[in-house]
C-alpha cells in the first residue's frame, strides 16, 4: 500500500491500472483527457498489460468497448458531457448486450450554452439506460468505486456496465492523498474477469443482440436487465463490505453524515457533498440539528435503505446539480419516489443550483437549512427553487449590455 | 468451407453453411451475395451487423449463421469489430485464449450504413489497419424502410423520396476505400459466383481492412419480379453498370471486362424504378447521360 497526491481523473486511471484491465477503448474530451493520455502512457512503457485503441468517436468507444466485454476483455473506458451524449445510442445498446465493463464519466454541463464546466445533467441523462451509477465525492472514491464497480458489474448476477461518476474540475483536477493498494491484494478482492459461455470464441458459437419480434421477448429481456440491476444493490452491499474488510475504507450505498440525529438534512451527490459537510459542521456548531445524506449509488436506485436515512427527519433539502427543462431537479423526483406512500418520511424540498461551475456557498446551504425547516413547519412544499444571487444576475445584465453596445444598430429584431 | 483453390464453378463449396428461412424477400441479391460469400468465408467468423434489411437474418431465438453474430446499431459495425478483433488479440496475447479458438470479424452492412452513417467509423478502421472483412450489400436505398434514396442511389433512379428520379450520381465507395490504402477491396455479384467466390477466396489470405461490395439487386426495391434477380445482376455487369474488379497491392484491376457492353437501355427498362424514362414520355436524354457515363468510365479504362 502506498500513498499519493492524485488528482480524481489519476485516481480514475489508477483504478483501471489496479483492475488490470485488458482493453481501453478512448477518445479524449475535457475534462476527461488526463484518464485517456496517463494510461496510453501507461501501456505505451509496458507499466499495463493493456491494449489502448483510439476511436474516432464517443458512439464508436462505447461500441468497441461492449464488443470487447462481449469478447470475454476486461473493459475501461472514460468520457464526459457531449461525448456521453454523442454516445448515448450505444450506452443505452450495450447495457442490453449484459456486458459488464466500467466507463468513469468527468460530469460537465451539456450545451447549449456550450461550456467546459462540471453539473451532473450529462450523466443523470444516462439514468435509464442500464448502466449501474456509482457517484464519487473524493479522489479516493473514485479510483476505489471503479474497483467496486467491477465486482458488482461482473458478477453473474448483475452482469451490466457502470458508469464511475466524478465531477469535472472540482474533483477531475483537484489533487487529494489517495491511498493505492497493494495489486495482490486488488487481485484477490476482484479476480480475473469470466465471460462463462457468453463470449465469442470458435468452439462455442454465440448470437447477441439479435433482434426480437413483438413486445413479449422485448419486454422479457428489458425486464430481464432490470432485475439484474435491482439484484445489484445486494451485490453492491456485499462488495462494499467485502472492500471494507480488505481495505479498511467503507464506502456504502448511502452516506449519512451526522445525520442521525438530525431534523433536516441536506441531500445531493458527488463532490458538492464535501462543501454542504462543510456547512453542516458550522450549522451543528450553531446549535442546528442537520446532516447529510448522500447516495453513493444512484443505478440501482438504493430507496429502501434511503428510506431508512430519512424516516423520522422533519425535511430534507435535495440539492439538484442539474436541470429537467420545464420539471425542475432529477434527484428530488426521484426521492419523491422512494418516500411517497410510506409513514414518517420528511418533505422534500427541492432546489436547483450549481449548474455549468456555479458554486453553491456556504451561506446558501445557511439559507437552504432555513428555508427546509420553515418549509416544514407550514407544511406545504414548495416548488423547485433556482439557486440564484442578485450579484451573478448583475454580473449578466452587466454582459448583456457590453454585447448590445458592441453591435451598434442593431435593433430589437436580432 | 472449401480449402481448395478455386478455379472453375465446379470448384464451388457444394456444401451451403447459411440456413435457409430467413426474413428476406424472395429475390434478395443481398442475400444470394451473403449465401456465396458465407460458403468460402465458413463459420470461424463473427457478424458484426449494423442496422438494414440484414439485422432480421438473426431473430430471437433462430439465427442462419453457424458462427457468432453481434448487432451493434447503423453508424458503429466496423467499431464493434474493432471491439472484438482487439479483445481476442489481447487475450491471446496474455495467453487467456487459444489460438484455435480465434474468429474472423465480418462486418455486414447495407449501403444505407455504408455510404452514409457508418463511414466515419469504417474510415476510422480502415486507417488504423484493422483486420476485418467489410461486407456492404447495395440495394442502393434505404431498403429495410421502403427504399428511400441514399448515397448509393443511382442516377435517374426513382425512389421513396425522389419520386421523379434521382438527380444526383452515386457515391464512389470503392474509390472511397481505395483512397485509404485498405489490404483488398473488391466489388462482386451474387449472379456471377465464380468471380465472388474468387474474391472471397482472396480476400481470407489476406489480413487487413478489407472491402466487399456486393450490388444487391432488390425486388422490392426496384421492382421487378423475384424470379428475375439474377438476370438483373448479370445485366449489370454486362452493361458496364456495375465494373468487378479488386484492388490488391495497390492496384485496381478489372476482373471481367464486358465486350461487347450491352446498353444500358436493357437494364433500365427491366425495372420499375426507371420505367419514368421510358414513359409515359421517353427520356432519351436522361438515358443518353448514363449510357454516357459507362462509355467513358470503360473509356478510361482503356
Amino acid at each position: 500500500m502506498s500513498r499519493r497526491l492524485l488528482t480524481g481523473n489519476g485516481a480514475a486511471a489508477w483504478g483501471a491500472r489496479l483492475a488490470e484491465v485488458d482493453y481501453v477503448p478512448a477518445f479524449p474530451i475535457t475534462p476527461q483527457t488526463e484518464i485517456v493520455e496517463t494510461l496510453a502512457r501507461w501501456c505505451d512503457a509496458g507499466e499495463m498489460a493493456a491494449r489502448l485503441t483510439m476511436l474516432e468517436s464517443e458512439h464508436s468507444m462505447v461500441t468497441a468497448a461492449g464488443a470487447a466485454a462481449a469478447a470475454g476483455a476486461r473493459v475501461f473506458t472514460a468520457t464526459s458531457s457531449q461525448g456521453l451524449q454523442y454516445a448515448m445510442e450505444m450506452i443505452f445498446t450495450v447495457a442490453g448486450w449484459r456486458v459488464p465493463f466500467v466507463m468513469v464519466n468527468v460530469s460537465r454541463a451539456l450545451a447549449s450554452p456550450i461550456t467546459l464546466e462540471p453539473d451532473h445533467t450529462d450523466v443523470l441523462s444516462a439514468r435509464d439506460a442500464g448502466f449501474l451509477q456509482i457517484h464519487c465525492a473524493t479522489c479516493q472514491e473514485v479510483m476505489d468505486g471503479v474497483l467496486i464497480a467491477y465486482r458488482v458489474a461482473e458478477d453473474a448476477r448483475v452482469r451490466l456496465p457502470a458508469i464511475v461518476n466524478e465531477d469535472g474540475f472540482y474533483l477531475s483536477f483537484t489533487r487529494e492523498p489517495v491511498e493505492l493498494p497493494d495489486p495482490g491484494a486488488v487481485r484477490r478482492f476482484l479476480p480475473a474477469f469470466d465471460p462463462g459461455s457468453a463470449a465469442f470464441r470458435a468452439s462455442h458459437p454465440a448470437s447477441r443482440a439479435v433482434a426480437v419480434l413483438g413486445g413479449a421477448p422485448y419486454s422479457y429481456f428489458r425486464y430481464e436487465a432490470h432485475l439484474a440491476a435491482r439484484a445489484a444493490l445486494a451485490v453492491y452491499d456485499e462488495a462494499a463490505t467485502a472492500f471494507a474488510a480488505a481495505f479498511g475504507r467503507s464506502w456504502p450505498a448511502v452516506e449519512r453524515y451526522r445525520s442521525d440525529d438530525a431534523e433536516v438534512v441536506f441531500f445531493m451527490i458527488g463532490a458538492f457533498a464535501t462543501k454542504a459537510k462543510d456547512a453542516v459542521d458550522r450549522l451543528r456548531e450553531a446549535g442546528e440539528r442537520v446532516g447529510l445524506v448522500r447516495p453513493r449509488l444512484l443505478r440501482p436506485w438504493p430507496d429502501a435503505a434511503l428510506r431508512e436515512a430519512l424516516a423520522g427527519k422533519r425535511a430534507v433539502a435535495v440539492i439538484d446539480q442539474n436541470l429537467s427543462m420545464g420539471m425542475g431537479g432529477v434527484l428530488a423526483a426521484e426521492l419523491a419516489s422512494a418516500l411517497h406512500g410510506h409513514a414518517g418520511m420528511p418533505m422534500i424540498v427541492p432546489f436547483v443550483g450549481a449548474l455549468g461551475g456555479r458554486d453553491i456557498a456556504a451561506e446558501e446551504f445557511f439559507e437552504i437549512a432555513r428555508a427546509a425547516r420553515a418549509a416544514a413547519a407550514a407544511g406545504v412544499a414548495p416548488g423547485p427553487r433556482l439557486l440564484y444571487t442578485a450579484d451573478e444576475l448583475r454580473e449578466v445584465r452587466k454582459l448583456q449590455a457590453i454585447a448590445h453596445a458592441e453591435r451598434p444598430g442593431a435593433g430589437g429584431t436580432r | 468451407m472449401s480449402e481448395a483453390v478455386i478455379r472453375s464453378m465446379k470448384d464451388l463449396p457444394s456444401t451451403h453453411l447459411l440456413g435457409t428461412g430467413t426474413a428476406m424477400c424472395a429475390g434478395c441479391g443481398g442475400l444470394q451475395a451473403v449465401h456465396e460469400i458465407y460458403d468460402v468465408l465458413g463459420g470461424r467468423t463473427v457478424f458484426v451487423n449494423a442496422a438494414g434489411c440484414m439485422t432480421l437474418l438473426a431473430t430471437y431465438p433462430f439465427t442462419p449463421f453457424r458462427g457468432g453474430w453481434l448487432y451493434t446499431s447503423m453508424a458503429s459495425a466496423a467499431a464493434g469489430a474493432q471491439g472484438i478483433r482487439d479483445a481476442l488479440d489481447v487475450l491471446m496475447a496474455k495467453g487467456r485464449l487459444p489460438i484455435e479458438e480465434d474468429l474472423t470479424a465480418v462486418v455486414l452492412a447495407g449501403d444505407g450504413s455504408s455510404y452514409g452513417m457508418g463511414l466515419s467509423a469504417t474510415s476510422a478502421a480502415i486507417e488504423r489497419g484493422l483486420d476485418f472483412l467489410y461486407v456492404c450489400y447495395d440495394n442502393e436505398g434505404y431498403g429495410n424502410t421502403g427504399q428511400q434514396a441514399s448515397g448509393a442511389t443511382p442516377l435517374g433512379a426513382r425512389t421513396a423520396t425522389t419520386p421523379r428520379g434521382q438527380r444526383l450520381r452515386k457515391k464512389d465507395l470503392f474509390d472511397i476505400w481505395v483512397a485509404h490504402r485498405p489490404a483488398y477491396a473488391a466489388t462482386v455479384i451474387g449472379a456471377e459466383p465464380l468471380d465472388l467466390a474468387k474474391k472471397i477466396e482472396r480476400a481470407r489470405s489476406i489480413r487487413g481492412p478489407r472491402l466487399i461490395l456486393a450490388l444487391a439487386p432488390c425486388p422490392t426495391g426496384w421492382e421487378f419480379e423475384p424470379e428475375h434477380a439474377v438476370e438483373i445482376g448479370r445485366l449489370a455487369v454486362q452493361t458496364g453498370l456495375f465494373p468487378l474488379k479488386e484492388y490488391v497491392d495497390g492496384k485496381v484491376v478489372h476482373t471481367r471486362i464486358p465486350r461487347p457492353r450491352v446498353p444500358v437501355v436493357d437494364y433500365l427498362a427491366a425495372q420499375g424504378r426507371f420505367r419514368h424514362l421510358f414513359e409515359p414520355v421517353r427520356d432519351d436524354a436522361l438515358i443518353g447521360e448514363i449510357q454516357a457515363e459507362v462509355d467513358a468510365y470503360w473509356r478510361a479504362v482503356g
